[in-house]
């Protein structure tokens, strides 16, 4: 029998296998298709927003954040870079009985901060308690509503042979956090999870010239480029020299066998722009403090294809595949 | 990162490339073998292969413990996790890997499987776990063997009493004989990994280098290390040279490291070991000694029996060794993908299937 | 399978000592090492200590490569 494993939900390409097959085929219709950051919804002449994304993260606490802090960044950020302001959000939780409620509390205030950061208000919620060994401490689900930008024309179908890709800071930060937040490994460094609401960010840098926007969660920057590649028909080259990676996060995945290319970033955007835009953009994002870091790693080719092609620091060339299940710590 | 970024630089290695392109012309096709994994992710990783020129066929071996541990240990390890009580704790290389009905990935799910870095987080884990018993699944060559060796003696210095190494652990240079007498791959130079021979020396190499009359390098993980590697590779054989030199230096002693080899030597002895998809290798293997046997898996539990089903139509075997290309093998792209491995060549990322599948997209 | 990391030696305890390499710390195993220092650059392998890095051979490494043309 068939059974769902743990690589099914890493972000790869069993994921996007098992949401093709399975929800898609089941419930698929026009706007679930597009299997885009956020849907799109005309509501009383209004162009809407509408996202959901629920969080899991284990440890629940890490440097630099926490699942409160996740659940509404992750949320947030789906919507900006669909190309719409934040305005309200959803939050359900479910808590296995003995959570304690001082670090639900914890979680809570984040909540909080993460939303008067953003500008965003939680307008609904809900919140359950299952027995002991029901739940592994707490779930969060955030569903989230914006209006999309007057000025934002965010849509595949714009780019074009030449695009240059812009990664707004560092790699691999988050998922370089929470490795090191794993006890059992027993490292330590001052490595922070880069978990913030990205709004503000976007908003001082949206503009025509920007096409299409993605933040490179689950499995990484290698893994949304591919989706992206894979969706255009067109092949993208980038160069790993322009990618910026923490002199830290480097070294710890130097030690355990990780490629920050594939870890999960929760403070970042990538952005597909005009090559007349690019310069323009890359300015206003240095000067926003989520985007100090950022630069152009890229860009679209004129090649029919669909895959990512990176020009490796030494000057080879290799490959960029999709990831296939979890990275783990390795000794080979 | 000091020791590492010098060893990365753009313009060297552009001009040893260039070195290589020059004096490799005349030679004719050659065929290099590297033999550890960690130099097969290296080339993969910073794209080595493109900087070469097409003469020179680069193959990766049967160089990691993805790529060489038999299903049946895998079938074992399994099994061993099903037992009341027990707790398998593996390097993460392992998890991955096929065996006839699940993975130890999959076996992860029911909490019996545990991920390390270090067999020392193992015997850790044990010390605050006295009601567990932690089965260490010992793979790896000769750089991971003395680590495993000494958290067994460490273990019964502590009196650790559940703490134990179920051991697969191989050994590199009789594999590697074995694949230089074979006439079919025709090796004609090899890569000698970076760790092994820090703590074997450079000893080991100099009976197949001379017996076979094939240049030996051993070789440092950086790019650098890797391409220079192969440029002294290339001018051994313009010359007619086969010697063993030693590219990486700066690590590699010739004696090796004796403290490791005398603790390896105290805690495990060689025999005949399998070697997926190669067959029986004699000498490859470690077992654990008789003075450790309340430390040994193999001795204190009763392996379960399993029932390996053969890898019909796998071709592993001869792709780790150059012979066939993956295209060769009738499982390629079917029964057999990244997602669903059937053998090790498809298991690990680096692996020529794995490889050759991303390539032909 | 023998991904080892340069790291260097802070603070020695017995067999184990502290290592770094860019802010990422952690405890090890020296056993291995013949009369390591603190300021030592090791090559780490799954939380051991597995040789001394040599600091006048890596030069010499160095300037032989760039010496390639």
């Amino acid at each position: 029998m068939k059974k769902i494993t743990l690589s099914h939900g890493s972000g790869g390409r069993l994921t996007h296998e098992l949401i093709r097959e399975l929800f898609l085929k089941n419930f698929g219709n026009p706007s679930l298709d597009k299997l885009g950051d956020s849907a799109f919804i005309d509501m009383a002449g209004k162009k809407l927003a509408y996202t959901t994304d629920s969080f899991v993260v284990r440890p629940i606490f890490f440097p630099g954040g926490d699942i409160g802090r996740l659940a509404v960044s992750g949320t947030v950020n789906d919507l900006c870079v669909s190309g719409a302001r934040p305005r309200y959000l959803s939050c359900a939780m479910i808590v296995e009985e003995g959570f304690g409620y001082d670090e639900l509390r914890k979680i809570t205030v984040s909540i909080k901060s993460a939303c008067e950061q953003a500008g965003v208000d939680v307008v609904t919620g809900d919140f359950k308690v299952v027995e002991k060994g029901g739940a592994d401490k707490i779930f969060i689900n955030t569903s989230g509503v914006g209006e999309v930008y007057k000025n934002a024309d965010l849509s595949m179908d714009r780019i074009r042979p030449g695009d240059k890709i812009i990664l707004s800071g560092t790699a691999g930060d988050h998922a370089a956090s929470i490795l090191l937040a794993r006890e059992d490994l027993k490292f330590r460094a001052r490595i922070f999870s880069d978990c913030a609401p990205l709004n503000g960010l976007v908003s001082s840098v949206m503009c025509r010239g920007i096409k299409f926007m993605r933040d490179p969660t689950r499995g990484g920057l290698a893994t949304t480029l591919n989706e992206i590649s894979a969706a255009l028909g067109r092949d993208i080259f980038i160069e790993e020299a322009s990618i910026p990676v923490r002199s830290s996060v480097r070294a710890l995945c130097e030690i355990l066998g990780f490629d920050p290319l594939y870890m999960a970033n929760e403070g970042k955007v990538v952005a597909i722009v005009s090559p007349e835009s690019a310069m323009g953009v890359l300015n206003k994002m240095k000067k926003h403090p989520l985007g100090r870091s950022c630069g152009i790693i890229g860009e679209v080719t004129g090649d029919k294809g669909g895959g990512v092609y990176m020009k490796t620091r030494i000057g080879g060339a290799r490959i960029l595949d999709m990831l296939t299940g979890e990275q783990l710590p390795r000794i080979c | 990162m000091k020791y590492v970024d010098e060893f990365r630089n753009f313009k060297i290695a552009r001009d040893i490339a260039g070195a290589i392109s020059s004096h490799a012309r005349g030679l004719g096709g050659v065929n290099f073998m590297e033999v550890c994994g960690t130099h097969t992710m290296a080339v993969e990783r910073f794209g080595i292969r493109r900087m070469l020129p097409r003469d020179i066929n680069l193959i990766s071996g049967p160089g990691c413990p993805v790529c060489v541990t038999p299903k049946d240990y895998i079938d074992r390890a399994i099994g061993l996790a099903g037992i009341k009580d027990v707790t398998v704790a593996s390097f993460g290389d392992m998890l991955k890997v096929p065996g006839s009905d699940s993975t130890l990935a999959q076996e992860r799910g029911k909490g019996k499987v545990r991920v390390v870095y270090s067999v020392l987080d193992a015997m850790d884990f044990a010390a605050k776990n006295p009601d567990k018993k932690i089965v260490f699944l010992g793979i790896g060559f000769e750089t991971t063997v003395p680590t495993v060796a000494a958290s067994m003696e460490l273990a019964r210095k502590r009196k650790i009493r559940n703490f134990f190494v179920y051991s697969g652990h191989k050994v590199m240079p009789p594999a590697m004989d074995l694949l230089a007498r074979d006439k079919r791959i025709n090796i004609q130079g090899f890569l000698c990994p970076a760790h092994v021979s820090a703590v074997i020396g450079t000893g080991p190499y100099a009976g197949i280098s001379k017996k076979y009359k094939i240049p030996c390098v051993i070789s440092g993980f950086e790019p650098l290390d890797i391409l220079q590697s192969i440029l002294m590779l290339v001018k051994q054989l313009k010359s007619g040279r086969s010697e063993v030199e030693n590219q990486y230096a700066r690590v590699v002693r010739r004696s090796g490291n004796r403290k490791a080899l005398a603790l390896m030597s105290r805690v495990f002895s060689e025999g005949d070991s399998e070697w997926r998809g190669m067959g029986i290798i004699p000498k490859s293997g470690l077992s654990v000694n008789k003075a450790y046997s309340d430390l040994d898996a193999g001795k204190v539990f009763r392996l379960p029996r399993v029932i390996t089903r053969p890898d019909k139509g796998c071709v592993c075997g001869e792709v780790l060794k150059g012979i066939k290309t993956p295209r060769d093998c009738r499982l390629f792209g079917k029964s057999c993908t990244p997602e669903n491995p059937r053998g090790a060549c498809m298991v690990s990322g680096e692996g020529a299937c794995a490889a050759y599948y991303r390539y032909r997209k | 399978m023998c991904l080892g990391i340069p790291m260097k030696i802070l603070k020695i305890e017995g067999d184990s000592a502290i290592v770094s390499v860019e802010s990422v710390r952690r405890r090890i195993n020296i056993g291995f090492l013949t009369r390591p220092k603190t300021g030592d650059y090791v090559i780490v392998h799954a939380g051991f200590a597995i040789e001394r890095i040599d600091p006048g051979k890596a030069k010499e490494t160095l300037r032989l490569l760039r010496e390639i043309k």
